[in-house]
């Protein structure tokens, strides 16, 4: 069997194990499999509402596949896309309401600003990857809680301890009225535009610039890459900023789109962290992490339909991790796969 | 408050606080050391509180002011059981351990909530009748100064915590067992031509993180939360991963560690009424551990070195 086929077959294969894991975990707890899985299907799909919520969702999930994906594709691993995508989100809420600008200048202020928090963000655990061999998993994961209470404390100390900032003025506003009719005020925003393109750009960057090769270079190798003269420790951090900047862009989503604010929170967002499920099964790639984006958007939007079956939401989080614990232990069925292969062959 | 009284009050709590982390953290000290990356112990928390909790509300009438204790034992066997997904995954099916671990995570959490959700109808279980109990240690409470400090009013899991991070240093460096889980987690090849079963004793230490984990879930939902929903373990396992690093990947480290950061969060409730204490925002309270931590790997603080082998499954034969 062809090297591409079982790439292609691996992440197929976890998504239906995934999905019949579940239905055998609906099945043991006395749920109906296929009552919830419709459910599930017209929480996708049943009318425009619906379609435009899965859009809304499918959009933060592209970026912080990216985001991952990225960090991925140059041999790090960013488990701090959460926090990136925190500061994001205060950074674009910020901008939104704290200037009033024509929307021309405003918008893309906005974007830039939550694109730059994010950044600056990654940029930490990147420097200390890069100059003091500090693994990135460990920093990342800290700077998440920092994101979350220093986020915290400053939308607290921005509202006079209150619990949201203001809303944003209409001039850095993703949401349009077309949207918002056509879609039955579903939420959905014209962020879902901005992801295509990151997904265009995070292409470009990658496979035709020489930047993007270093990148990868550094990724695969780091002492090849320094003995062909690249400088290692500075693409080390790019590869982090660039990473980050992609989480924060998918907090602006939050802030100028969906919600216009941003609230004091409890936990995190879980966006970040599905990031990586999307980054995974999509091989790492940019147009992978488009499908990936969409099947795990689309489901986790999805979900939300199934209590009105009686099954609980989390059926989906539970089918989600297992996904990626069927890709992550990828090695297994491309044993398998194989040999099915070769039984094939012998007949 | 006079001086002294901030340290019976603080000194108590930070311990308290820092039980179900001692646990966890001692927990990955077992994982990591024998060469298996468990940032999945969160997620093994969750399983630990929520089954810890459960125990409690169903048998309550039955073992009465055991209950806790009971639920605790429970508690660990089930993460126990739920760790072994990811041994299988890390090390069998050569898993990157660090994907397998966020996969327990958000496993874990999802699991435990679709079960509160099946079992009570609702996002978040009732509160717990019958909590663990503090008492005095005969003799010792006397003593001044330190008396009224460690030995009054304690809480038993702190007892528990601390002996079994007592008992893992004695395990990991006093005995063969010990020895073996770190020349597995140090030089696996080297290992196994000595005759140790590299994928026997990773499976033993990630099982063990899995229990204990599982205990420290189980101590801090029934002791601090008192039920559980899905904001009980918010963090709380990447806070016992983060005193594993800080301590060094040493069980005592692990505890010293463990203890600090449970005086950090005493401070961050209790501050406002302790003098000075009071003038710092709270929130530079709440991100000291973390930030600690990254001084911790950056070598700010000594040089952590983590296990050689950590993070590698072992393929036998390949150099």
């Amino acid at each position: 069997m062809s090297n591409k086929l079982t790439n292609i077959l691996v992440p197929v294969i976890s998504v239906i194990l995934g999905l019949l894991v579940g239905a055998i975990v609906m099945l043991v707890s006395g749920y109906d499999p296929v009552q919830g899985y419709i459910a599930l299907w017209e929480g996708i799909f049943g009318d425009m509402f619906t379609i435009g919520g899965t859009i809304r969702q499918i959009t933060p999930y592209i970026l912080a596949g990216l985001a991952v994906a990225f960090a991925f594709r140059t041999g790090l691993f960013n488990i701090g896309v959460e926090g990136q995508l925190i500061m994001g989100w205060l950074a674009a809420a910020y901008v939104g309401y704290a200037f009033e600008l024509p929307a021309i200048i405003h918008l893309p202020l906005a974007i830039l600003a939550a694109a730059l928090a994010g950044a600056l963000w990654a940029f930490i655990p990147g420097l200390l990857k890069a100059k003091l061999q500090v693994h990135e998993v460990i920093v990342t994961i800290m700077m998440n809680y920092i994101a979350l209470h220093v986020a915290n404390a400053v939308i607290q100390s921005i509202s006079d301890s209150g619990e949201k900032t203001p809303m944003i003025h209409e001039s850095a506003s993703l949401r349009s009225t077309f949207l918002d009719t056509l879609t039955d005020y579903s939420r959905m925003h014209y962020g879902i535009v901005i992801a295509l393109i990151m997904v265009v750009i995070m292409w470009f960057i990658l496979e035709k610039t020489k930047r993007g090769f270093e990148l990868k270079a550094v990724g695969f190798n780091q002492n090849a890459s320094e003995y062909a003269g690249m400088n290692v420790k500075s693409n080390i951090i790019l590869a982090m900023v660039i990473s980050g900047a992609f989480a924060g862009l998918a907090g602006a989503m939050e802030a100028l789109g969906t919600f216009g604010n941003i609230t004091v929170q409890a936990g995190f967002t879980g966006i970040g962290f599905d990031g990586i499920a999307v980054a995974l099964l999509g091989a790492n790639a940019p147009f992978g992490v488009l499908l990936g984006a969409i099947l795990f958007g689309a489901l986790k939007f999805g979900s939300l339909n199934m209590p009105n079956v009686g099954i609980p939401v989390e059926i989906v989080s539970i089918i989600i991790a297992l996904v990626i614990f069927f890709v992550a232990s990828g090695y297994i069925i491309r044993v398998l796969l194989e040999r099915l292969s070769k039984k094939k062959e012998a007949k | 408050m006079s001086f002294l009284e901030v340290l019976y009050f603080l000194v108590p709590t930070a311990i308290f606080y820092a039980a179900p982390l001692i646990l966890t953290a001692i927990g990955g000290v077992f994982s990591e050391r024998s060469g298996v990356v468990n940032i999945g112990l969160e997620g093994l928390m969750v399983i630990g509180a929520f089954v810890g909790i459960v125990f409690n509300l169903t048998y309550v009438d039955t073992f009465g002011s055991w209950t806790p204790w009971i639920a605790l034992l429970v508690a660990g066997l089930a993460a126990g059981i739920f760790s072994i997904l990811h041994a299988v995954a890390a090390i069998s099916f050569r898993a990157d351990q660090t994907v397998s671990g966020v996969a327990i995570n958000l496993l874990g959490l999802a699991v435990a909530l679709f079960s509160v959700k099946m079992l009570y109808d609702k996002g978040q279980t009732d509160m717990i009748k019958v909590r663990f109990p503090r008492f005095n240690i005969p003799y010792l409470e006397d003593i001044p100064l330190i008396g009224p400090m460690l030995f009054k009013d304690v809480y038993g899991t702190s007892i528990l915590a601390i002996a079994v991070a007592i008992l893992a240093w004695v395990i990991i460096y006093k005995t063969p067992f010990g020895l073996r889980l770190r020349a597995v987690g140090e030089h696996p090849t080297a290992a196994d031509t000595m005759g140790i079963n590299v994928t026997k004793m990773r499976y033993i230490a990630v099982i063990i993180s899995g229990v204990l984990g599982g205990i420290g879930g189980a101590i801090y939902s029934q002791t601090i939360s008192g039920d559980f929903g899905h904001g009980t373990i918010n963090g709380q396992g990447f806070m016992a991963l983060a005193a594993m690093i800080f301590g060094k990947w040493h069980p005592l480290g692990a505890l010293g560690a463990a203890i600090f950061f449970g005086f950090a969060q005493s401070l961050s409730i209790a501050g406002n009424s302790i003098p000075y204490i009071q003038d710092i925002p709270a929130v530079y309270l709440h991100i000291l551990p973390y930030v600690l931590t990254i001084f911790a790997v950056a070598g700010f603080i000594g040089k952590a070195h983590a296990p050689k082998a950590v993070g590698q499954p072992y393929i036998k034969g390949k150099r």
